[in-house]
């Protein structure tokens, strides 16, 4: 680490001979595009919110399909969160402090869901699950609904966001190795003391970070969420669908109202994962 | 104070959440036709993309009117979306107790392919099962800048039109046959009328609502063909100051039909409401809201009424064209003549 990091300075210093001038353009260029690309679409949203004022915005939330939306969405968030934090944590654990025959293929299949087009992957659960699919047929005999359903709905945004935690901590617990837990574990520590003791705070800010990258997405998902929606208003869209179906229905300035709400959720995540981060930082001190 | 406010949030998030959950366990009373005054039942009508309006309305009547004949509430959900898409979503498993497709091939479909319905589900109502119809007409700026009157102004050279895929969108293949009506009728041959047609497109949407906001948010074109009953919308919605409606010479009798899908409703117990609620679609205030959302009425004393509204025009219905499953073979399936016309430009 101290090796990379003096590179890193003599690199800085060779780049740039000109003072200065070489920085101060990249980080320009860089501001111009955070605010093209990131800060102006922001504006535009919360400009079409509230275009024709907040009564129409407050309406245009308080709609029982808006709620209904908001409700589903959480709901398939808070589903797919834990189930995300148990496996990352699982084949981060497996991948990084074991050896094991398959592992480079398990690696690959980690990064599949990334690599799939959601659309293709909703398409995946309508062809298993779907009337003319594998198991259809035999869910439709009990009166169980996957797709077209909460279920589809759910099990997309698991598909979606599930390399989200294992793909932030690989990277991390490879690059920690595995000495501190073989100290811990020399030292006469069970194998869960190791774990919560040594191995969850060396990474729980890679954790956090994962965590939060798999709620916006899961928050956000669209295509393999469309797929197996049906586009029930009030009972399968989820707040991205509902703006479509808005934008579809003419309704601008309230398709625009619930884009926020979801822009809001997102910039609650951050600020949330920017507290947390001041505080432990502000403990540690 | 921003601290306070994320806190307030996350536990709201949580009380929404726990509050769906014991929703969802509670929700699994099986609905039957077994009910009993006082009792409720929910309906799917799966719809195609420009009924959103019209059903939102005719929904809260035909519930009041049902609740007042059996004392019974039935509540009816929506899902829009292009009309092949949401027959192939019926097919694979969406509980749609009742389909309202822009055209019966796409009925046809789910008849076929998934045995929902038996193949004459067509005859079970009056009028072939389509209580009110429309036609394609010609949404054009306001002024007609570019001077369009009929289908032979739209392979000018410099016009640029907007229609959707008709390989994706049940309109777009009205609009495909009605300006192949006009050719045959007018001595042109159709394939090079509608060759150059299509060379003057600008942008081919996946949907009728696609187009329309092409056209209309996004200032695209000089023309947009689309059902009539779209063109009204745009023009309730945009100001009637900005956009003309052109009716051409000719255009096709365009039946949108409805069916009740047997198997979903029976399984569901909701066959009885799902039949009185397709015929409820065939009474004079039904009839009175869709003629009202700019759909041609099939009731002669509410058409009267609306006699200024809908313009007299020559209709083409399917038939001459051999019927559905004729025209998709020949025109839209894979390698058939929009691919040959479109594609070899």
């Amino acid at each position: 680490m101290q090796g990379l990091a003096t590179n890193h300075g003599s690199a800085g210093r060779v780049l740039d001979p000109g003072g200065g001038f070489v920085r101060r353009g990249l980080i320009g260029l860089a501001l111009c595009f955070v605010a093209l690309f990131l800060v102006l679409p922001l504006v535009a949203v919360f400009h079409g919110a509230f275009e024709k004022g907040w009564r129409l915005y407050l309406a245009a939330i308080a709609q029982p399909e808006a709620l209904a939306a908001v409700k589903l969405t959480l709901l398939a968030t808070a589903i797919a969160l834990p189930l995300n934090l148990l496996f990352g944590l699982a084949a981060g654990w497996a991948i990084t402090k074991f050896r094991f025959r398959g592992k480079n293929l398990l690696v690959a299949l980690i990064d599949l869901p990334f690599s799939v087009s959601p659309v293709i992957a909703g398409l995946i659960f309508v062809l298993l699950f779907g009337m003319q699919g594998w198991f259809g047929p035999w869910l439709a005999d009990h009166d169980l609904r996957v797709v077209f359903a909460v279920p589809g709905i759910v099990l997309a945004t698991v598909f979606v966001t599930l390399p989200m935690v294992a793909r932030a901590l690989i990277p991390l617990m490879q690059d920690q190795g595995h000495d501190d837990e073989l100290a811990a574990l020399s030292l006469g520590a069970s194998g869960l003391q190791t774990f919560w003791r040594v191995t969850l705070p060396n990474i729980k800010w890679g954790l956090l970070h994962g965590v939060i990258l798999a709620s916006a997405r899961a928050m956000g998902e669209f295509g393999a969420v469309s797929v197996l929606s049906g586009h029930i208003a009030g009972r399968t869209n989820t707040l991205p669908l509902h703006v479509e179906a808005l934008y579809n229905e003419y309704q601008f300035a309230a398709a625009f109202a619930v884009a926020s709400l979801l822009a809001l959720f997102a910039l609650v995540t951050l600020a949330l994962k920017s507290w947390v981060e001041y505080r432990t930082e502000g403990k540690a001190s | 104070m921003a601290f306070h406010r994320i806190l307030r949030s996350f536990t709201a998030l949580a009380l929404i959440t726990a509050a769906l959950l014991t929703q969802i366990a509670g929700c699994s009373s099986k609905d039957g036709d077994t009910a009993q005054p006082g009792t409720s039942l929910t309906l799917l009508n799966v719809s195609y993309d420009p009924t959103r309006e019209l059903y939102k309305e005719v929904n809260a009547a035909f519930a009041d009117d049902y609740r007042r004949k059996t004392g019974i509430d039935v509540r009816i959900e929506q899902s829009h979306g292009g009309s092949g898409k949401q027959a192939r979503s019926v097919i694979d498993g969406l509980q749609a107790d009742v389909v309202s497709l822009a055209l019966g091939y796409d009925i046809d479909q789910i008849a076929a392919k998934a045995s929902l319905l038996p193949a004459d589900w067509q005859c079970r109502l009056p009028c072939n099962s389509s209580p009110f119809t429309s036609t394609i007409v010609m949404l054009v700026r306001k002024g007609n800048p570019r001077a369009i009157r009929d289908w032979g102004d739209l392979t000018r050279q410099g016009v640029s039109v907007i229609t959707p895929n008709p390989k994706t969108s049940g309109g777009a293949r009205w609009n495909y046959l009605a300006a192949w009506a006009f050719a045959q009728r007018n001595g042109r041959d159709p394939r090079e009328f509608l060759a150059a047609l299509y060379a003057n497109v600008a942008v081919l949407d996946l949907g009728a609502r696609g187009s329309t906001t092409t056209f209309v948010q996004r200032n695209i074109g000089d023309v947009l063909l689309t059902w009539e009953n779209e063109a009204y919308l745009a023009l309730k919605e945009f100001g009637a100051d900005r956009f003309e409606v052109v009716v051409p010479s000719i255009s096709v009798l365009c039946e949108t039909p409805v069916a009740v899908v047997d198997t979903v409703a029976m399984r569901h117990g909701t066959r009885n409401a799902a039949e009185a609620y397709l015929q409820f679609l065939y009474t004079p205030q039904a009839q009175d809201i869709a003629a009202r959302h700019g759909f041609r009425p099939r009731d002669a004393s509410v058409a009267a009424r609306y006699a200024d509204k809908f313009a007299p025009l020559v209709l083409v219905g399917i038939d001459s064209f051999g019927g559905w499953p004729q025209a998709q073979a020949r025109h839209f399936a894979q390698g058939g003549l929009f691919d040959q016309l479109y594609g070899g430009r």
